[in-house]
């Protein structure tokens, strides 16, 4: 695997200059991706955050081939472009060596584009997926998805004074893609650059698809300063709400422990999303989040082996 | 010209035969009834080894529309097949396929829209789907559908034009009626066709380009205002890829055929498989003196306002026949188009509608003679009573 320095040198290939908030994650997420990337790529993103603020005609801040599409097909899309990729190579019309990069978001990959994301991974083709998973339509201003979490204040799933915030737990995407028996699925954090690295790299490799969830803070959305972005990333990691682990041909690994796993308030207190939770009478919530971050933990150190 | 043994055809195999011929690079498909036989009977020529195509099969139309775009902006000569319910799930991507500038085509079924469901023939789906930027060729039996998919291919990947491209048959009528059809040599169609060569792809790679991106008020209107110049340019090159098709097959086309319709007083206007029943009706009044004929429109987008006008200018009387409802009570959309395009004639033809054959309502030789006789009294000078009517329907 590359070293920091030697990633450093390499040409960012999303240019600054783009859109996106002061303190977007997905940016920083892409720049890693495409610096991880060994071969040329081609990359394709749903409509959302990434789309419209690296894209604005005339401009674009993208230095490979990209093609957005629509919402909720950014992996059919790219299917597509693999499959003409395939026919023309074995036809003697094409001689690279390409790899193919779907981004898309949590709404654009939980919700209305888990089908076309399900049909090409059971396709086979040889291509990464990558959700950025920012927990909410932040795009059209932070409307709950199956991606945002329980309690989560959202402006579809508002903390009033009967319903506080989100009423029901997020959709385990990951374990979802588990399920379709592709050759690697990985879940990493922009907080550890190694980490992401090492999976991107591993998943471009792989033959056939492959999947990587990736926690991506929306200052806006989740309500933090935007210097806090990769703090926050990392909390989420160190709390265990977003573990980092991998699962390679169905085996289980897990690619970081917490010296000392922290409670989840830590990380929850951080964002004003979570600001109504520490009002009295929401104790219980609170209790239920920790409850199933703990639960979930447990299951996936039992997965892969590192009780 | 080539002369050629007839073969037995249906709709769909001719459709699929001539995919076969055309060997796209890229086909992405998923089945519906009535069109599932083309990329069945296709997919059974990828597993024979008879394609160099690359066939993905998506979980749904809307992604076989998505992963056509995909491939067609990669680069790739792409086709598919569907309708119905198929056709505008993949709707959205349709406009996207056009606004993109892709030239995929599509082999489509004609059949009515749910509710209620059903199966059969109408044109409701591609009419459904009239403004979103694609070329569409009706065709009235086999040899036209195997013969407009072969153009269809020069036609979307002209450099003037770059707009996809969709081929419709009439449900069953069509689709799964053998008839007797004369089909090219593989050579000679691949002659016809020629190489595809994308004027920008994804997989070039040093040379990268963004497709799909977002435009604000400074820019999307100039956009679809060069997709309509598009469509503009295409009227040109339907007509000279139908006349070089006509001059080295014997088989040539326009926007539209006339049947009987230079000297008529009277005539229908329609579209498909229900002309191959009004030649019928036209004969036979023909020989008790009736002055009547017939005009079957075989592009409806591009729509040939124009040339529509100039040939129906000289009639008294005309009937469009519109195989869907627009619902709007102001009659379907061919008539609506139709009577716009006549507006401008310095006298115009009086014009009435009938809605027929809806999910797959039998249309019968005598149910068209008896719209010549009502044309007939209305040139003679007798009242419009209504414009707009149903025919065949139990009220």
């Amino acid at each position: 695997m590359a070293t920091l320095k030697e990633l450093a040198a390499r040409e960012d290939l999303l240019t600054g200059g783009h859109r996106a908030c002061a303190g977007c994650a997905a940016p920083i997420i892409v720049r890693q991706v495409l610096l991880a990337a060994e071969h040329p790529v081609v990359v394709g993103s749903a409509t959302g955050c990434l789309e419209v603020t690296t894209t604005l005609f005339p401009y674009t801040a993208w230095k490979v081939p990209f093609i957005h599409n629509a919402f909720e097909n950014s992996a059919a899309t790219i299917s597509g472009v693999e499959a003409a990729y395939t026919s023309l190579k074995k036809q003697g019309k094409y001689d690279k060596e390409v790899r193919f990069i779907a981004f898309g978001g949590d709404g654009g990959t939980y919700d209305i584009g888990l089908q076309s994301l399900s049909g090409a991974m059971e396709r086979g083709h040889q291509m990464l997926y990558i959700c950025y998973d920012n927990h909410a339509y932040m795009n059209t201003g932070i409307q709950r998805s199956s991606a945002t979490p329980l309690g989560a204040h959202t402006t579809t799933s508002p903390a009033g004074k009967v319903i506080p915030g989100k009423k029901q737990y997020r959709k385990d995407l990951t374990a979802i893609m588990v399920a379709h028996n592709i050759p690697y699925v990985a879940q990493t954090s922009v907080s550890h650059w190694r980490d992401l690295t090492a999976k991107v790299q591993k998943a471009l490799d792989t033959p056939g698809p492959s999947f990587i969830n990736i926690i991506s803070p929306c200052r806006l959305g989740w309500g933090f300063r935007p210097e806090d972005t990769i703090e926050l990333a990392r909390e989420a990691v160190e709390t265990c709400f977003w573990p980092l682990y991998e699962v390679e041909n169905g085996v289980y690994k897990l690619t970081y422990k917490p010296r000392e796993k922290k409670p989840v308030v830590e990380w929850l207190k951080k964002q004003t999303r979570f600001r109504h939770l520490f009002k009295p009478g929401n104790e219980e919530l609170l209790a239920k989040v920790q409850e199933h971050v703990d639960a979930q933990w447990e299951n996936l150190l039992k997965k892969s082996g590192a009780e | 010209m080539s002369t050629k043994e007839l073969v037995a055809r249906t709709g769909n195999e001719a459709m699929a035969e001539a995919m076969r011929q055309i060997n796209p690079d890229v086909v992405a498909a998923y089945p519906i009834t009535p069109a599932t036989e083309i990329v069945q009977l296709f997919s059974s020529f990828v597993a024979d080894g008879l394609v160099d195509t690359e066939f993905v099969t998506v979980e749904s139309e809307h992604s076989a529309m998505s992963a056509c775009v995909g491939a067609s902006a990669a680069g790739a000569r792409v086709m598919t097949g569907t309708s119905s319910q198929g056709l505008i799930l993949m709707a959205e991507i349709l406009y996207i396929a056009a606004g993109v500038r892709c030239p995929i085509i599509l082999a489509e079924v004609n059949r009515a829209l749910s509710s209620p469901i059903n199966i059969h023939c109408d044109h409701s789906d591609t009419m459904s789907v009239r403004d979103s930027g694609w070329i569409q060729i009706f065709s009235e039996n086999s040899q036209e559908a195997y013969d407009n998919m072969i153009q269809a291919v020069r036609i979307g990947e002209h450099m003037d034009v770059r707009l996809p491209v969709m081929v419709t048959t009439d449900g069953f009528i069509i689709s799964h009626g053998l008839e007797a059809i004369s089909m090219l040599e593989d050579k000679e169609v691949q002659d016809f066709i020629g190489p595809y060569k994308a004027a920008y792809s994804l997989l070039d790679v040093g040379k990268p380009i963004t497709v799909g991106a977002l435009d604000f008020t400074d820019f999307y209107f100039e956009h679809r205002r060069q997709t309509a110049q598009a469509m503009e340019n295409g009227k040109k090159v339907i007509l000279e890829v139908g006349r070089e098709f006509g001059e080295k097959f014997g088989r040539s086309y326009g926007f539209f055929e006339g049947y009987k319709l230079e000297d008529a007083e009277i005539a229908l206007v329609m579209l498909g498989s229900t002309a191959g029943t009004a030649r019928v009706a036209v004969d036979k009044l023909r020989e008790a003196g009736v002055k009547c004929g017939l005009l079957k429109l075989r592009v409806f987008r591009p729509f040939p306002a124009v040339e529509l006008a100039e040939a129906l200018k000289h009639l008294k009387a005309i009937a469009v026949m519109d195989r869907s409802d627009s619902l709007s009570t102001a009659g379907g959309p061919l008539f609506t188009e139709v009577r716009s395009a006549l507006y401008d004639l310095p006298s115009r033809p009086a014009m009435v509608n009938y809605i027929y054959g809806l999910g797959g309502r039998d249309i019968t030789v005598a149910d068209l003679e008896g719209i010549y006789q009502e044309l007939q009294r209305i040139s003679g000078g007798g009242q419009i009573q209504k414009t707009l009517q149903y025919l065949g329907v139990r009220e």
